[in-house]
């Protein structure tokens, strides 16, 4: 906990009321229009959005096993420059995260880095083979606390091993956030399946092959009572039932990646991997959807699905490439071009779909919440007048694969603080924790 | 034109330029002296990542024909084989100072990357690419078309050409259906359902499920290869059921125009697409089409290095 004390001088909150918001020793202890300093440092961010600490609800930070492409603490400062204040690491490790003792060392590791608060996901099952239940109790009771499981990169495919998970996790209040794909209508499937992978002779990704998957287990959800969440939403169809779904009183929550509310299909005429991702990216119809289920709220949250790979995983050709893009740095900025830009949602839609509904979902503590006297100073300082270049690099996280490099973005991040503590100051990640 | 990639970036008049080139150079290839100093010093490496001896060798003609140096880069015991990269594989022929690659590649893109990237500097020449493309196969194809059925006409306009087969997984379906269309031609594609790509009514052609049905309209008829491993991918019964209904015999040849000619890209699986008896009638272009790739890749790599179409009547 620091015990740096913090004036944000002229901020504008979600609502777009003004306050000036004073904090020390990791709370909010003052806001009022207009607050005289002390002993504190003041910040002027006049212009700027002072948004909740964004939380991410799927990261792919590679720790323990692929530290060439991503470690917890790079995956951290990652996040901190991209105005996150928490992260869920996704169990696709190797060791894969499928006993407490894996996700206890990414936990800690998350607390040694000290960036922000560091979720591990369990996985749902062992090795992530789809075949049997990993140990979900022991990970839950861990020090890390694991709510949500998922065994994402892979679906849980088998309808009985995904019932009885979705049964397994009620005890604890727990999610399984589910990757959406039928394995068997995606065989060496390597893009969106239409007009241009036809063109392109790459093997098509049916949209039936998510929204097939979405449908069972929205009902499987409903029938055990339980709670499930899907992964990277991608296609119209895929909203259509999870509106239905939701209208029927099922407990299912949704995400969309930023990159799915930017990108479309058309960009793998290049060949370039560099746009190669799991989900793929879909048509600007797809697109155009997934924006307005996002604004409506039938889709809850934003989610990076931040997927680094060294340099080599990409330089190749297509079909030899690894799936995945980064996102933890972009991700804000890419939701203000396509939502707030757009005029489909407004700062505290933003706030809401990044940081207070995706810590619901996780059940996390002390992390989205309102900004308001007495909160955790989970803070981000958005300046959304101002541009900025993506440049790979210059990124924070240790690999380079984003699709944005060369793109002029909206909104630059100028601060971020983790528990009172600035992590990021006039956009320059600061020196934390211990082991550096 | 710096590569040859795809025919999707060439114009009417950069193929018919290739193939009035090609015109002019089958004549070398008729006459008893097979060559041409044109590329004497130049280098063309042709790198195989995928095995294929028929289109190997045509380029490998093709290349010494013009007095260019040929390397040869195949797949089994190479360095590919043993995972070298597409891009280290590329910067190596480049320090070795090859003028042009003609690449065959199991990924589709391949032959893109490679001229896209900054890894080599030589003109690329896409050999076939996984599923993708085949763009000298098409040439050699239209080639052969306008040589029969296209009466002195530079382009193809007014004849209907039927490719019949797996569209879903054939470059050289790909590359004849933009070809053909943009040099004027009507093509038709027949195949079962399942082997036909989502969404390819967007594509410049027609479809048909029945070959019968097509048989009597048209002028030239394209066979297309059935792979084996598509016979364990669920996309028909098997083999004698595809032949049945989709297979070229000597009955279903009869109800062919006159004039039409037949043909196959190579290499035929004989009583399964094609019957012996179809392959070796008189109506079988199929040997002239091997001969014609020779002077097809000669054009090619005569306007990609020389950097012009040849002029009519100049040799």
């Amino acid at each position: 906990m620091s015990n740096q004390k913090y004036i944000l001088k002229d901020a504008v909150l979600p609502n777009g009321d003004k306050r000036d918001i004073a904090f020390e020793d990791g709370v909010i202890t003052a806001m009022s229009e207009s607050l005289a300093p002390s002993s504190q440092t003041v910040i002027d961010v006049k212009g700027s959005r002072v948004l909740p600490g964004l939380v991410d609800l799927h990261t792919h930070l590679r720790e323990p096993g692929r530290e060439d492409a991503e470690t917890v603490l790079t995956g951290s400062r990652a996040g901190a420059k991209g105005g996150f204040t928490a992260l869920s690491a996704m169990a696709n490790t190797s060791p894969v995260a499928d006993t407490a003792g894996v996700v206890e060392q990414v936990f800690r590791l998350g607390q040694e880095a000290g960036y922000l608060d560091v979720f591990p996901i369990g996985a749902v099952t062992q090795g992530l083979l789809g075949e049997s239940l990993s140990e979900i109790g022991a990970m839950a009771d861990s020090i890390a606390r694991v709510r949500i499981f998922s065994d994402d990169g892979n679906c849980v495919f088998d309808p009985l091993l995904m019932r009885r998970a979705l049964e397994y996790v009620k005890k604890f209040g727990g999610v399984i956030a589910q990757h959406a794909q039928d394995p068997r209508l995606t065989i060496g499937s390597q893009m969106n399946e239409g007009e241009i992978s036809a063109r392109l002779g790459l093997k098509g990704w049916p949209c039936v092959a998510e929204e097939a998957i979405i449908a069972r287990d929205v009902l499987l959800a409903d029938h055990v009572k339980s709670r499930v969440h899907i992964c990277h939403v991608t296609t119209a169809g895929g909203v259509e039932i999870i509106r239905w779904a939701k209208q029927r009183g099922i407990n299912v929550s949704a995400e969309v990646t930023p990159h799915h509310l930017l990108l479309t299909d058309d960009l793998a005429t290049s060949y370039d991997p560099i746009y190669k991702v799991n989900p793929p990216l879909r048509s600007s119809s797809d697109v155009q959807a997934l924006r307005e289920a996002l604004a409506e709220g039938i889709i809850d949250i934003v989610a990076t699905d931040h997927a680094p790979h060294p340099t080599e995983s990409k330089e190749c050709e297509w079909q030899e490439a690894s799936f995945g893009m980064l996102g933890l740095e972009t991700a804000l900025s890419i939701v203000q071009k396509t939502m707030v830009d757009t005029g489909l949602m407004d700062w505290q839609g933003v706030a809401d779909r990044m940081s207070i509904a995706p810590a619901r979902i996780g059940g996390y503590e002390n992390q989205g919440q309102e900004i308001t006297v007495g909160s955790a100073a989970n803070l981000v300082v958005i300046d959304p007048s101002k541009n900025w270049q993506v440049d790979r690099d210059l990124t924070m996280s240790k690999a380079t694969n984003t699709p944005y490099h060369g793109h002029i973005l909206p909104g630059v991040i100028t601060h971020t603080f983790f528990k009172g503590r600035a992590t990021v100051i006039d956009s320059v990640v600061q020196k934390i924790g211990e082991v550096h | 034109m710096k590569h040859l990639l795809s025919i999707a970036n060439l114009s009417a008049q950069e193929a018919i330029g290739i193939l009035d080139t090609a015109t002019e150079l089958a004549r070398i290839n008729d006459g008893q002296i097979k060559k041409l100093p044109t590329l004497r010093g130049r280098t063309v490496v042709n790198l195989f990542a995928e095995d294929s001896t028929r289109t190997r060798i045509s380029f490998e003609a093709a290349a010494k024909r013009l007095s260019a140096d040929v390397i040869n880069f195949s797949a089994k015991g190479s360095s590919i084989s043993k995972g070298e990269s597409l891009k280290d594989t590329a910067m190596t022929l480049q320090a070795m100072g090859a003028d042009a690659v003609v690449i065959r590649h199991s990924a589709s893109g391949a032959a893109q990357r490679l001229a896209d990237n900054q890894w080599m500097s030589g003109a690329v020449i896409n050999a076939g690419d996984g599923t993708h493309e085949h763009p000298s196969q098409a040439l050699l194809d239209a080639f052969t078309i306008r040589k029969h059925l296209g009466k002195g006409s530079k382009d193809l306009q007014g004849l209907h050409v039927a490719i019949v087969g797996d569209i879903l997984h054939s470059r050289v379906a790909r590359s004849n259906i933009l070809l053909l269309s943009l040099l004027g031609a009507k093509v038709t594609l027949v195949a079962p359902p399942t082997l036909l790509p989502i969404d390819i009514e967007k594509w410049p052609c027609t479809l048909s499920y029945d070959l019968d049905e097509v048989l009597p309209y048209v002028d030239a008829v394209m066979m297309l290869r059935v792979q084996q491993e598509r016979m364990t991918e669920l996309f028909f019964p098997n083999a004698r059921e595809y032949s049945r209904y989709y297979g070229l015999n000597s009955q279903r040849m009869k109800s062919l125009k006159q004039s039409a000619i037949i043909m196959h890209p190579g290499p035929m699986n004989r009583g399964l697409e094609i019957s012996a008896q179809v392959a070796d009638s008189a109506r079988s272009v199929i040997t002239e089409q091997v001969s014609n790739g020779v002077s097809v890749r000669m054009a090619i790599l005569y306007v990609l290095l020389a950097g012009a179409p040849l002029e009519v009547g100049s040799i």
